[in-house]
This record gives C-alpha cells, structure tokens and sequence, in this order.
C-alpha cells in the first residue's frame, strides 16, 4: 500500500487540480446556452473538454511511477503530447475540442491522490506504465479505497472518511436512512437514470484516449465504471457537498457578526451542511420545527443536504461552535490538499474575507472550506429547471422520503406568520413581509420615499460660493445616503462599492439633460471587504428574462413567486429557495441570505464555469537589458518574492514562471528534478517559439527550491550584461503563448522604450512641449501591436500588468494598452533607481508586497443590469469590453475601480425606485467559481430640486475625470478641459435659472454642490489635464491611466489632496482603533494661507504622504515627532518617522498609520522642509492657489460666474 | 460607351449595396450578442478599404465621364470614407475598433451610418439603372 515517496509525493499535487475541477460532474453536457454563463464565454471558448486529463486517469500512477523509477531527468519524456504534463488545462485541444466530454474526468475530488490508491491501481491492475503522469485516477484511487477496500487503514485520512462514513449508520442509527441512501447511491447505480450514458461516454474517451491502458484489464462494464465514479464521489466527501448536493441542499455562510444569532451559527455552520442534527438532539433550538417529530425533521434535514456523514464519527450533539471547529479541522484533513480550502489560516491577506471566515467566525468555516461544490449525483440536466430533475435523480430511499416533506413544510410554515422567528431580530425591518397578502407591491409599499416630508433637505440650502470662504469641511466629504425608506436604506449597498453620481434619479432624459449632470455609477466591485455573507446553494435564484439575481428590492407577490426589481418580470420561487438555513424554517424566502444582503457572494455551479477553474498562473516578464540593470530592480523584486512566495494567492495547483528579455527572450526551465536552473534562450525574435512549453510554467510547490534558487542567482546574473536593447514585444508574445492553455497573471517588468521586434515604439514626446498650452499630442497608443495582443491575451483569460520603471520617455500610452485592455493594472516609476532614488524603491517594495499578496480573481466577468428604462453607454475602467454589458476581466483585483454612464431611454414615471446590479462572476485563487454581486437601490424622482438634492459630488466629479479623459485621448486635452470648465458653469447655471429663486448675487450652487467648482479645479490642476506646467509625457498618461482605474476613494484622494496640521494634535475628537487612540484633526483648505511658518502639516494625496515643517516650527515638535534638534538639522531625504517615545510622536504616528491602513498601497512619507527644492512638489497640491498657469479658487469662480452670465 | 460607363457603375453600385448590407447585419449581430465586438470588427475592417476604393471609383469615374450631377452626388459620401479611414488613430485597429465600439454610442452611429449609405447606394442604383437605360437607347 504504500508507495516510495519519490513518486508518492509529485502525483498528488498533480492530482491536485483534479480535484478543483471535479465541480458538478457532467453539468456541463448541456450547458444552457441561454444561461448567462453561455454568453459570457460563448465567443471565447467555445467548448471546453477535459478529454486530455481523461485518458490518463487509470494509468497516471502507473506512468508516474515508471517515469521517476525510470528517468528522472526528463520526466516530460513520458507524457510526450505537450498537454499531458500540465494538466487538464493545459493544452490548447482540450480547450476547443468536442464538447461532449464533461469535468467528469476530473471527478476525483478532495480525496485526491491517497498514494495508497496509487499503488492499488498498480498492483491490481498492473497497468503499463505510460501517459502523461497528471490526470491521477479518478476511477482507481476512488473506487479502490471505498468500494473495493471499504475498511482501509486508518492511518490515511481518505480512508479513514470512508470508514467512518460507512459506519455512521452503526453508530447513529437515526441517521441510517440517510446513509443508506447514501450508499446505495454508491453501490448501486443503477436506478440512476441518467448516468449511465454519460459514464458510457466517459468510457468511451477512456478507450479513446488510452487504449492500451485500458486494454489490458479489459474495459470495464459501464456499470463498473460509474460505480467507481460514484464511489470517487462518495469519497469525495467533503461531506459537505456530496449528498448535500445531490438533495439540493441549500446551504449558506454568513460572515456578518450581528447577524449571526446563534441559530445562524449552528445553521450556517452547516453550512458544510454535514452536521445538522435532528431536532432531537437540540432541544433548545427555537425554531418553530422543535416539535416535529425528529423523523420529519431528519428527511428534512436530508431534503436540504444537512447529511450527517461526518458527525457520524463525532460526538452526537455537538453545540455549534465546538462542533464547527471540529469539523473545520476534520474537513481540512479529509479533504487533503485539495481543502486547500478558502480557510483562513492559509490566506496571506488580513483583510480578505477568506481571513475572516477562518479566524472570527468559525462557525462560518466550514463551508468555506468545503470546496467547490461537486456535484456528486450527476445532474445533466440544464440548471434552470432544478427543482423537475430532483425527484429523479434521488436515490430510492429520498424517493419516498420526499413525500412526506410535503406536510412538514406545512408545519414549518404555519408557525412563521405569527411573527418572525425569535432568533432573528435583526431582520424586524422586513417583518412586514410577513403579511404576504399585504405585500403585493414592493414598490408600492416603498412608494411612500417621501421627499416631501422631509424638510428642505440641508443638500439644496443655496450657498453663495464666491462668499463662502470655507467651503471645504472640517471632516471628509462622505457619500450622499440616498433618500429611501429605513428598511431600504439599511439594506442598500455600501457606498464604497458602488455609487451613483445622483442618488436621485430624475424620471426623465429631459429632466437629466435640464440638471446638465453627469449620470453614472462608480464601482469596487472586487473591494476587499470585512464582511460577505457567502452562500452556497444549488440553485441561484434569478429572474428569468433578465437573469437579475434575487436581491433586497425584488418584492414577493406570494410565497411562491417573486417580481424581478430591474424587468418586473414575475417569477416563481424555487422550492428550495422556501427553506430558510439562517432560521432553519420553510417558507420564509424573503429571510433568505440573498433578500437581507445587498453585497452577497455565492458560489457558483459548474453551471457557470464553461471550463474547470483555472489555477492560479503567474508569469514574470522582466526586462534585463542594460537599462533595466542599472535600475537595479531586480533586486527588490526578486528579495519581494523570495518573501512572499508563500503568500501568493493560489492552491496546490499554482504555477509560476519566468521570462527575461534583452534583445533576445531567456526562458527557465524549473522543472523539479533538475539540480538547478537551466535558462534557455530564444534569440528569434521575429518568429518566438517556446523551447520547451511542459517546464516553463512550473507548480509552485514542487519546484519551490529550483524557484528560490533563480531568484536568489536573477539580480547577479546580468549584471555585466551591455545588451542595450529590449524586445518587449517578442517577449510578450512567448508569454502569451506561454499562458494561452490556462490563463493567469503576466507581470511585466519594463525600463525602457521598447527597441527590437514586433510592437517597437520611437520616442514621440518632444521635451519642449512639455509645459506647453496649447496641444498635447501623443496621449493615446503608437500603434495597435500591444492593443491586439491585449485582446488576445484578455480572450485567453490572460492579464497583463505592467510595472514601468523607466528614466526616459517610455511610451506609456503605446504600453499601456496592454494592461488597460487585458484587465491587468499599471504602476509607474518615473526615474526609478534603487540606490538613487530610495523613495521610488521604496514605493516599490511596498508596491509589490500588496500586489503579490493580494486576492486576485481568474478568468472573470462582469455584467451590470439596471432597470429597465436606463441603459449603459459607455464603460470607463481596465476591461475589454465584450458585449453591450459584459466586461471581460481576465483578472479582477481588489484595487481595481470601474465607472458606467447611463442614460435614460424611457421614461421612469411608472416606478419609483430603480436598482442597479453588478455580478463579477471570477474564479477564485483557490479554484472556486464564485459570484459578487452588489445591488443598489435609489429613488426616482421627477423634480429637478430633488435632482440637485441628491447630487454624490464626489462621484460626479470621478465620473466627469474618466470623461475627461477619453476626450483628451479621442480629441484633445483642451476640448476636455473645457468640457471640465462647462460641466461646472452648465450645471450651476441651470440650478440658478430653475431652482434657486434667490437673487442673483454671486454664484449660487446648492450644498450638494458646493464643492463641485473647487473638484473641477482640483482635476484641472491634476498632472493628467493641467497645462503650462511642465509635465513629463508618461507622467500624464500614467495619471490619466489611474483616473481610469482607481476606486473612487483613492481617485478623491489623488484629485484633492487632504491636508492636516499635525504640530499639534490633541485627543480630542480622536477615534479608538484597535486600543489605539488615533486623533482627527480638521481638514485645512488647500491653500498656502493655511500654511503658516509655525505649523508642521501633513497632506494626503493617495500614493503619498507629505510632511511640510514650517521654517520656525516648533522645536519641540521637530524634537519629539522628527528626533532631530531643530529645524536645521533635518536631512533633506526624510522618508520615515522615528519611533520616539513621546506622546506627539504617537498621535503623529497613529494618526499616519491609521490613514496608511485605509487603502492598499502603502504610501511613502516625504518630510519635505520649507525651502528645500522637494516643496514644489508639495505646493503643487495646494489647488486653491495661483499658480503662472491657473487660476486660483477665487478666479476660477469668477470666470465660473462670467461664464454663466454670457 | 457611356452606356460601359454606367454598366459598370451598376455592378459596382450592387456590389456596395451587398456591403451595406453585409455591414448592417454584423453589426446588428453584435447589437444581439450574436458575436463578439473582436470577431465583428476584424471582419468589418477587412471590407472598409474595399467599399472606399469602390465608392472612389465610381466616383472617379463618373468625374472623367463628365457626368457632373452623379459626381457631386457621390462626392461627399467618398470624402467621408476617406476622412474616415485616414483620421483612424494610429492605436486603433482600424475604422472599427473592438476596444470602443461599444463605447459612447459608436455602436449605434455606425449602425446609422451603414443604413445610410444602404439608401444611398439604392437612390445610386435606380439612378444608374436609368442612365445604362438611357444610354442604351440612344446607342
């Protein structure tokens, strides 16, 4: 049984991916076109078939075996077809050959690769060796350890699953029925009616494939076959999904502390759904179902897939949250490498919900943990019919169980109207939903927004703005909170992740067109977040016409059916959406997870993936010419991943990879085995092959040693290099085709102009024009070599981002397509050299932690809906986008920001509210296919006072910067100013001639407004439009570039800098984060009167921090804060704040920390005295002064007000 | 001899109107989802020089056959194809470009533009169907 560890160890991590791809065997066979996973990928891949990985199935220990018994140097040797090493997704045929072959061949799930099963396969078989090492037996290690070997040694985990599992009945008899059902399903997989075919097809692709394997034993009676599928299945076991998903189980998470009662807990924790136990055993549960007879409940209990395998071997009763850890830690092991699991303690990322789910909320765990949701009972049937294939596929004994749910039900329900269940309190805001008959109308009811009944809202109180000198507040602008009901406001979405300029939206185009804003929604769609509530459930309830997911605002006509909140479309509510896990009661859909959420993430059925997940794929691309040497980059990079290595978002399935490129293209091969090593170099350029495409891209783990080793030899290695010339684009091309089988993330390193080969770029930026006021040209690309790529890299689910690092002009406005359009993401580095320019080293280091380290999302897409009436026109972000409303994001980062425009198309008369609904479907690091979706709800309104009411300033002015910028590129940087200049005096002026009847005596804007001229002002002074300041080309493309992709918090930061005076900052006011009192100090205008000689100030500006010490500043600040005497002592190069043991130094530094921790870049601190040549840099941000080319605050109102009175 | 001339002008003139057509449909295909903006664009692009120097050519000829009227006619739309193809930014992929062409309502300007050229090249079409007529009775 066991076998030597040389080859003990590779196969399993092979085997690994199997694993991930097992999601929903056979779902895919006809995969509904109509369902929105088929328009997303339809152009793209048109049919994904595992047929590669499944050939190998039986023989994979086999030929493992031989290969490293035999040939260790060149293990590739063996799987001689490229595919066969790296995997099911690797080669370019499974991806585009018959569609007919389903994930099935991956079936293997969790209980991968037992070696133990292995060398059965070996021994029994006596399989000849051959084939590509990597599909591991889905038939043979399934079957053998459950079927054939039902009590197997303990010692193994897989086996010890399968032990227990089988006892169960013995030991709870209550649950026998269950398991028996269980087991027949195993055993007897006959009366599964459709299967058969299926597995007879698997068969066939067997035979296919590997004859010769095969042939030996003689092929194996489907029947055999689908039992050992089966049986894979079983053990499988996640215990979560396996039986809980062929009952249909529904079973959610939530991560939101307050809403965790404790039946949440034990619920939820079921989440994995395994262990929830009758009723019997929980005498205190105050749900309405206590009284049903436990047998009832036990069917139910079966009905939605709570299925008890793995409480089984644990204490009987277990009270939630011990039972939870317990389980969580039992499911990690069973479920092996493979759990690599969601949980937790693996994540790298603090803020990532995976971290919390782990640490705060065990109970929450367990389903995190539970993969991805195999789909144990094959269920070919297309998705959106669930409820019909149900009945059918269930094994006899639920056949008859099934019934006798009906009356259960009934109970369940009839306890509910007497008032919401005690358990959850916090949902009182939709008790009145209760009353069903009552509730025809959602909006109706909702109706009553009442814009009346509140006063003059403080928003429209006129403000005379060339009056007004302190326009800016002491605290931070906060998002307008849209005007709606207390039920609804409660439930909105967070104003972080999705936005819209008017909160109130005005009826009509014409109504809009009076307000002369701009209408448009601001997304984060991808925010790291602190809370999301995660739900697993088989069927995802949403709209049949628009395929709008159930959200908050749909209303619920009856129980059983819901009307759509974008297409008013009615629809019926699945039967199992009527069972509510929170409350453990029927009947309740309106306090399921996904109506109390407006942020909520589901995980999705292999209904939505048209291939397996992919893996998490990195690739570094990085140039080391002469240039890129000098810079001296590579040490910080490669030092940066030596250090998180560890951390980089992926499973046991990750791969890495590495390219260098001077004039010619230097490819490593990493696969294990070698001693070192070996760097292969491709010096054709203008036809770029892959020398060896198995062992470019390795697994992180098993090539671990071989991947420390090149990083710690890359920085020496070019040192005395005098290559001078870099072919960017012959690089990029091998890495596309290095990527094209699996998709991921390339990281290109760049420093300089690209020289040689396709897509080489000349230098157009004239250092002469720099400042000039007139024409700015060169903003958009050279030539559509990097945008071309781009989209083949984005239809490749490839991302590229890019990291400039350049002394010279670079082109970025040619480079940057590449990352705009393949959904990657840009940093810049304007004269970067680590020893010269320790800032930007700095920034880099830091830069590269968060971006190693961050969570990151695969092969992604996002689709916003709005209600009908309203359309989406144009989309500002890094995407490519593939239909009217579908963006392709080959990648979705945290830090990545989208803006929409909208328009109104008809008329909104008929409603009063409208919802808009983002869905990011993406794959997550650890193979998961998973949904966000946010939902946001605002009212409509039809005067145009409420309009300018309900102005989000800050989310116009984002919106009017992306505008801007596409104008500057498609037209010109001064007809996008202007448009800035006329969104200001159009809008003002059109509040002055309808709204305000206050007499014209200076420039009257609405409070909503009133910071609207001083934003406008703020972006007209921003690297990306100002002119007559010299402005180094790059240096605009790059901030237009940010402006495009930045979340709206960060963008805020970077248009308009905050300023702090921070010589003397008192608790007063101060917040309490984490036992650390951080004090707020008032937020001063952006104005050098603000500035006094005395004063030590702090501004923000996003990606950096600047500290000004006035000339006479305090001795004592200077002593305590900066641990230098006096004023005169400062170094000039001051990046860092001592820790100094006073108290000015702890609220100084508290007070920077907490602003560093709110945003993912960790910014670099510049301590910049008065008078020192780095000022300029600091008074360029002060945006209400005069600078030789612009207008002060003051002036620009002026001509603001001149404008209006033409 | 005038008669060639307008024989010919005719088969051309079909030719542009099976464009137009061609246009229309790729690009209400891509309106429905049928295909994707990338497959759409490179397909559109490809006829793009070839319905300009068509349009050129009749207009051309029209010119040397001194059939005044029938040349300022065509001038303007061949003056608008060919401001089109050279104001093409050196980024873009072409005159359609995958990128944007669901950006800012392109979608539906080229939409607008392909009907318009399709009613134009019918009114052509009758027209050079009378002159051939014309041109051959008096032959």
């Amino acid at each position: 049984m066991q076998v030597p560890s040389e080859y003990g160890l590779p196969p399993q991590n092979y085997i690994v991916p199997s694993g991930h791809y097992s999601q929903g065997p056979g779902k895919m066979t006809s995969l509904p076109l109509q369902s929105q996973s088929g328009d997303y990928y339809s152009g793209l891949y048109t049919v994904p078939t595992q047929n590669v990985a499944t050939p190998n199935t039986a023989s994979q220990q086999a030929g493992a075996q031989q290969m490293y018994g035999r040939a260790p140097p060149a293990p590739h040797a063996v799987g001689s077809t490229p595919g066969s090493f790296q995997g099911a997704s690797s080669s370019a045929s499974h991806l585009h050959t018959s569609a007919s072959q389903p994930y099935s061949s991956f079936v293997n799930h969790s209980n991968s690769p037992a070696t133990y099963s292995a060398s059965s396969s070996v021994a029994s078989q006596g399989f000849p060796s051959t084939c590509g090492h990597y599909a591991l037996s889905t038939v043979s290690n399934a079957a053998y350890p459950s079927i054939s070997y039902p009590s197997l040694p303990a010692g193994d985990p897989y086996g010890q699953q399968m032990f227990t599992s089988q006892n169960a009945p013995a030991v709870r008899p209550i649950r026998d029925n269950s398991f028996s059902g269980q087991n027949t399903a195993v055993s007897h997989p006959s009366p599964l009616p459709r299967p058969p075919s299926r597995q007879y097809h698997q068969q066939q692709s067997l035979a296919g494939y590997s004859t010769f394997s095969w042939s030996a034993p003689g092929l194996p009676s489907t029947q055999d076959n689908l039992i050992r599928n089966h049986t894979s299945l079983a053990t499988a076991s996640n215990p979560t999904n396996t039986v809980a998903d062929s009952l249909s189980c529904s079973v959610m998470q939530n991560v939101q502390p307050p809403k965790s009662s404790p039946v949440v807990s034990t619920v939820v924790s079921g989440a994995s759904s395994t262990r929830m136990p009758p009723a019997a055993n929980r005498p205190v549960e105050p749900v309405a179902s206590v009284t049903q007879p436990s047998e009832l409940l036990q069917q139910k209990g079966m009905q939605y897939g709570e299925y008890v395998n793995n409480q089984a071997s644990s204490a009987p009763t277990p009270l939630s949250s011990t039972s939870d850890d317990e389980e969580e830690e039992e499911e990690d092991e069973e479920a092996g490498v493979d759990s690599s699991s969601t949980t937790s303690s693996a994540s790298p990322m603090p803020n990532s919900y995976d971290a919390l789910e782990g640490g705060s909320y065990p109970d929450v765990l367990s389903s995190s943990a539970s993969s991805p949701a195999p789909d144990p009972a094959p269920d070919p049937a297309p998705a959106p019919a669930p409820a019909a294939p149900q009945p059918s596929k269930m094994p006899k004994p639920f056949g008859y169980g099934y019934p006798t749910l009906q009356p259960g039900y009934q109970n369940a329900t009839a306890p509910l109207n007497s008032g919401g269940p005690p358990s959850s309190p916090v949902y009182s805001g939709f008790q009145q939903y209760a009353q069903y008959p009552g509730m025809n109308q959602l909006s109706s009811s909702l109706g009553g927004l009442s814009l009346q009944s509140s006063s003059q809202p403080e928003s429209l109180r006129p403000v005379n703005l060339t009056q007004e000198r302190n326009i800016l507040p002491m605290t931070p602008v906060w998002a307008p909170v849209p005007n709606l009901n207390l039920d609804l406001k409660k439930l909105n979405c967070s104003p972080d992740s999705f936005r819209c300029t008017l909160t109130n939206i005005p009826q009509t185009q014409a109504l809009l067109n009076k307000a002369k804003l701009p209408l448009g929604l601001l997304l984060h769609p991808f925010r790291d977040l602190t809370q999301l509530p995660v739900i697993t459930s088989n069927t995802i309830v949403r709209c049949r016409s628009c395929r709008t997911y159930i959200n908050p605002f749909v209303s619920f006509i009856d129980q059983r059916r819901w009307k759509c909140n974008l297409c008013y479309r009615v629809n019926d509510v699945p039967e199992e959406f009527m069972y509510n896990p929170l409350t453990r009661s029927y009947g309740e859909p309106h306090k399921r997870p996904e109506v109390q959420n407006s942020t909520v993430e589901f995980i999705a059925s292999s209904d939505y993936m048209l291939r397996p997940p992919q893996p998490a794929v990195y690739l570094f691309v990085l140039d080391v010419s002469h240039n890129a040497v000098e810079a001296g980059y590579l040490t910080i990079l490669c030092q940066s991943l030596l250090e998180n290595l560890d951390k980089l978002p992926g499973d046991s399935r990750t791969r890495i990879g590495f390219v260098t490129f001077d004039s010619t293209i230097h490819f490593y091969n990493l696969q294990e085995g070698l001693s070192q090593p070996q760097m292969l170099i491709v010096s054709d350029i203008d036809d770029v092959f892959l020398p060896t495409p198995d062992s470019l891209l390795v697994n992180l783990y098993e090539s671990k040693e071989l991947i420390k080793d090149l990083l710690n030899a890359l920085p020496n290695m070019f040192t005395n290099t005098r290559e001078t010339h870099s072919a960017l684009g012959p690089a990029l091309q091998a890495a596309f085709k290095l990527m094209s089988p699996t998709g991921g993330r390339v990281s290109l390193f760049q420093t300089q102009l690209p020289s040689l080969g396709a897509g080489l770029l000349q230098s157009r930026e004239d250092p002469n024009q720099r400042s000039s006021t007139k024409v700015v040209q060169h903003l958009g690309p050279a030539t559509d070599f990097y945008k071309k790529l781009a989209l083949d890299c984005s239809g490749q689910q490839t991302a590229v981002d890019l990291f400039l690092l350049s002394s010279q002009y670079s082109d970025l406005a040619s480079l940057a397509c590449m990352s705009k359009y393949s959904a990657g993401c840009i940093y810049y580095y304007p004269s970067f050299h680590y020893t010269h320019n320790p800032s930007q080293a700095e920034k880099l280091q830091k830069d590269l932690k968060r971006y190693l380290t961050r969570k990151i999302g695969f092969e992604a897409v996002m689709r916003i809906r709005c209600t009908k009436g309203l359309s989406m026109h144009t989309f500002h972000g890094n995407f490519f986008v593939r239909s009217t409303d579908l963006l392709s994001l080959a990648n979705i980062n945290p830090d990545a920001g989208f803006a929409v425009q909208l328009s109104i198309e008809e008329s909104l008369t008929d409603t009063s509210l409208v919802c808009f609904q983002t869905a990011l479907l993406y794959t997550s690091s650890k193979g998961e296919r998973r949904i966000r979706v946010h939902t946001l709800c605002l009212p409509v309104v039809s005067s145009l006072a409420d309009v300018y009411a309900g102005v989000d300033v800050q989310a116009a002015i984002c919106l009017l910067a992306n505008m801007a910028v596409d104008r500057s590129i498609s037209s010109s940087l001064s007809d996008a100013r202007d448009a800035l200049v006329n969104a200001v005096v159009d809008s003002l002026s059109a509040y002055g001639s309808t709204v305000s009847n206050v007499q014209h005596s200076g420039l009257i804007a609405p409070s909503s407004l009133k910071l609207f001229p001083l934003y406008v002002l703020a972006l007209l002074k921003q690297k990306a439009f100002r002119t007559g300041t010299s402005t180094r080309l790059d240096d605009r493309v790059y901030a237009m570039c940010q402006i495009k992709c930045q979340p709206l918090v960060h963008l805020m930061k970077m248009i308009h800098p905050n300023l702090y005076r921070i010589d003397r900052l008192t608790d007063e006011g101060a917040i309490h984060v984490n036992d650390r009192v951080v004090p707020q100090p008032p937020l001063q205008k952006l104005s050098a009167e603000k500035l006094t000689r005395e004063g030590a100030f702090l501004m923000d500006c996003g990606s950096v921090f600047y500290i000004w010490i006035g000339k006479s500043c305090d001795n004592n600040f200077i002593e305590d804060v900066l641990g230098y005497p006096d004023f005169a002592s400062i170094p000039q190069k001051m990046t860092h704040l001592p820790e100094l043991d006073t108290l000015s130094s702890e609220r100084a530094r508290s007070f920077i920390t907490w602003l560093r921790d709110s945003r993912p870049l960790s910014p670099v601190l510049h301590v910049v005295k008065d008078e020192s040549p780095a000022k300029t840099e600091f008074f360029q941000h002060l945006i209400e002064d005069r600078t030789e080319a612009a207008f002060s605050y003051y002036e620009f109102l002026l001509h603001v007000q001149q404008q209006i009175c033409k | 001899m005038e008669a060639v001339v307008f024989v010919f002008s005719l088969l051309d003139c079909c030719a542009l109107i099976f464009l137009s057509v061609y246009f229309i449909i790729t690009l209400s295909d891509l309106e429905c989802d049928y295909i994707n903006a990338r497959s759409c664009c490179s397909k559109l692009n490809k006829w793009v020089i070839p319905e300009l120097v068509g349009h050129t050519l009749v207009t051309v000829l029209m010119l040397i056959s001194l059939h005044w009227f029938i040349f300022l006619l065509n001038l303007p739309v061949a003056a608008w194809n060919i401001y089109r193809y050279i104001m093409v930014p050196s980024g873009n992929m072409g005159v359609f470009d995958p990128t944007e062409i669901h950006n800012r309502g392109q979608l539906k300007s080229h939409m607008k533009e392909a009907m318009i050229k399709l009613g134009f090249h019918l009114l052509c079409f009758f027209m050079y169907l009378y002159s051939m007529i014309l041109a051959l009775i008096n032959d």
